[in-house]
């Protein structure tokens, strides 16, 4: 088994809870885990991204190389398009379409979008829209689009709810079961577009 | 036990379990975790809720620096953190500690930035190892660098040397698991140094000191080649080699098939391994690539160590880019493999700089100042390094210089020296007390005309709030330099203050003398989690 992902979106979004997930389910299958993130300036709203890479075998690069990686995470749609150089040929897009205006020139909206419907294999979902709809606040959207991936991750879908439930328990039972459910809700949407 | 760690994480918790005593540092990316987990982990851990390391942030990095080698004096293991720019700080400290050597081992951690993500330049501390004499390490993984913090604090008390510890970025800020030992080793326990005139350098005993340093050079290299951080493997077809150091060899194996025969010299301890060298050049080498993350250090010094028919090549005969951090793709492009199929980029996307957080005071102090320097002809304003750096991009473009720590207010001085009005120097409170205050100094000694804006949000805001030295007290410390009281002015950054902020701007700039704006307003990052913390309880 080996999946190397990127995850990407905007400084402040919360792409390493979705990373820290993911790892924490990774390790629980005693897999091999390398991950790269951003540190420093760019936290302050600029673009940031983290590499992201599981393996049954020992992984020796911390960096995805071009044309590497199997998924892209992304919590903003055009920060997703920023990564395709590195995406496989067949790999996965899976992307908040909300975009994150802060900045004077973003593009038309609809042509990103465009854009990210071109890839074949692309999952583009309203995270903040399905976050409302699972019953969680705004800041389970994450988890939302962690849920989304869940099918291209290669980890069992139990075994990345169990993982949920050990990082957020001592958040207490009831942050638990609302991250639970906004993993659910984008789990079942991925299905159902797929 | 098994722990998911950063790479400044695993140096942390290597640096406690070999014994550390304490940790000296100035936060700067990407070195800044290392004593952030050494505080969170050390926290409270003896019964009357005390530190057992001491663990408090320095001034700046040569403060760190010297405290560290006092801990080494008494006997005791430190370790000093910074990014590659704070080496410049405290380089007087640092050459120095090479001379006087030491007694508890004293490790120096510096984290260069290849590529630049968040510095000013991409400067390689193994220059400042080796311009020093002393060993350098540069482990590849996060496993190795949790291992190399006993090995190397065993090794600084047995050569009785400082040793530095080199990372890089993608080392510093990645993640892997590490195995850690079950109890960690006891603290040194207080002992002064058996010769103290090797700490007294007067001429006359530092010429022997330094003689000593040159003279124990092969002892260093013996080591290198024979504690097992330097691995020859010898190839297939070993008149082509290649030798990596540091984290560059991960990208070599990423890509590497063994097909390929190359003999490989894998360094990650420094001076280099002359016997390997030479080995390697004994079974045949013609041709070496070098792959180094960061200047080329090794590729230049390796010209001298094998015969001129051997072809040394890397970043500086274009194999390899010659600025800029490695990737898995220019290692595999410079062993001769084709790239992997990828996808075009996408021309829609734009770039995304950082930006300034909104309802940030440093906003509202640039807010101000702009409309204030478009009174005068042709005003300059002189920044410096922190969040407020950002101020030079849209919407602002509020500053016309930024060099380094404290380089605002002296640059500002030589400006209105040279008939430069209005000069303003715009510095962060934390970056104020860590070179600012000194240039204070010369400004009020010469009566210099300038503005000090000190931009003061309680904390170290860019490296993510830690504390900042002279919280609370910075009023004090203009006094003290000797500005008048009444031209060291408050004000709050805040929209409904801007014609008061104002008014005080242009008061001050109109005075013919040094004088100090405070424009203080606590961190929007810091603020929300102290109220978060304070709804908990």
């Amino acid at each position: 088994m080996k999946k190397d992902i990127i995850l990407a979106g905007v400084g402040g979004q919360g792409i390493l809870s979705i990373a820290t997930v993911i790892g924490e389910a990774a390790l629980q299958e005693g897999l091999y885990l390398k991950q790269a993130e951003v540190h420093g300036m760019s936290q302050r709203g600029g673009d940031v991204q983290s590499n992201l890479r599981l393996s049954s075998d020992p992984i020796m690069s911390d960096l995805i190389p071009k044309g590497g990686a199997d998924l892209i995470i992304s919590l903003e749609p055009m920060e997703a398009l920023r990564y395709v150089e590195y995406l496989k040929p067949d790999g996965w897009i899976v992307t908040s379409c909300v975009p994150f205006l802060n900045i004077p020139n973003y593009p038309e909206l609809t042509e990103v979008l465009d854009r990210i419907k071109a890839y074949d294999h692309h999952v583009l979902l309203d995270v903040e829209a399905l976050a409302k709809e699972a019953g969680a606040p705004a800041q389970a959207a994450n988890m939302v689009l962690l849920g989304a991936a869940i099918p291209m991750l290669g980890i069992d879908h139990d075994k990345m709810i169990a993982g949920i439930a050990r990082v957020f328990a001592r958040k207490g039972e009831t942050v638990v079961n609302t991250n639970i459910a906004a993993v659910e809700t984008g789990y079942n949407y991925a299905l159902s577009v797929r | 036990m098994k722990h998911l760690l950063l790479g400044d994480e695993a140096i942390a918790q290597g640096a406690i379990d070999a014994g550390l005593s304490g940790v000296y540092a100035y936060p700067g990316t990407p070195s800044t975790e290392v004593t952030e987990y050494i505080q969170l982990k050390a926290k409270g851990e003896r019964t009357n809720g005390e530190s057992p390391i001491q663990c408090r942030w320095a001034t700046n990095e040569k403060t760190a620096m010297e405290a560290a080698l006092g801990m080494s004096y008494m006997g005791k293991r430190a370790l000093v953190c910074m990014k590659h720019v704070g080496m410049n700080v405290c380089a007087d400290a640092f050459m120095n500690a090479a001379i006087t050597g030491v007694n508890g081992g004293l490790i120096v951690l510096a984290a260069d930035d290849p590529s630049m993500h968040s510095s000013q330049n991409e400067q390689d501390s193994r220059f400042y190892a080796k311009f020093a004499m002393i060993p350098c390490l540069e482990p590849s993984n996060q496993q190795e660098a949790y291992d190399m913090m006993a090995y190397g604090f065993d090794l600084s008390e047995q050569l009785r040397t400082p040793v530095l510890l080199r990372v890089t970025t993608r080392m510093a800020h990645s993640r892997a698991v590490v195995n850690t030992v079950e109890k960690p080793r006891e603290q040194n326990t207080m002992s002064m140094p058996k010769d103290v005139n090797h700490f007294i350098l007067l001429p006359a005993f530092a010429k022997r000191n330094y003689a000593e340093l040159v003279a124990a050079q092969p002892t260093f290299v013996a080591r290198s080649e024979q504690d097992g951080h330097n691995v020859y493997t010898r190839g297939t077809k070993p008149e082509k080699a290649i030798l990596t150091t540091g984290i560059a060899y991960n990208y070599l194996m990423e890509n590497y098939d063994a097909r390929m025969g190359c003999s490989i010299l894998r360094v990650t301890q420094y001076p280099l391994p002359a016997a390997l060298i030479a080995e390697m050049v004994k079974d045949g080498a013609k041709e070496v690539l070098v792959v180094e993350e960061g200047q080329p250090v090794v590729e230049e010094l390796l010209r001298g160590m094998v015969p001129s028919d051997v072809a040394v090549k890397g970043r500086l005969t274009g194999e390899l880019p010659r600025m800029g951090e490695l990737t898995p793709d220019s290692v595999r492009r410079a062993i001769g493999l084709d790239p992997l199929p990828e996808h075009a980029p996408e021309t829609i996307v734009v770039g995304r700089p950082p930006a300034l957080c909104q309802g940030c005071g440093h906003r509202d102090m640039y807010a101000a100042l702009n409309e204030v320097a478009r009174e005068y002809p042709s005003p300059r304003i002189f920044g410096d390094i922190g969040c407020y750096t950002l101020g030079a991009l849209s919407p602002f473009h509020a500053i016309h210089a930024c060099v380094e720590m404290g380089a605002s207010v002296t640059m500002a001085k030589g400006a209105a020296d040279a008939g430069q009005h209005p000069a303003i120097a715009v510095i962060g409170d934390s970056t104020f007390t860590h070179s600012g205050m000194t240039g204070l100094l010369d400004c009020v000694n010469a009566n210099a005309n300038v503005v000090v804006l000190i931009s003061d949000n309680l904390t170290t805001g860019m490296t993510g709030g830690q504390d900042s030295a002279g919280t609370g007290r910075l009023e004090q410390i203009c006094y003290g330099v000797g500005v008048p009281q009444e031209h060291v002015r408050v004000v709050v950054p805040l929209p409904k203050n801007m014609e008061e902020i104002k008014q005080v701007l242009r008061e001050e700039i109109d005075y013919p003398g040094t004088s100090v704006v405070i424009a203080r307003r606590e961190c929007i990052q810091t603020l929300k989690r102290h109220l978060k913390a304070a709804k908990k309880q």
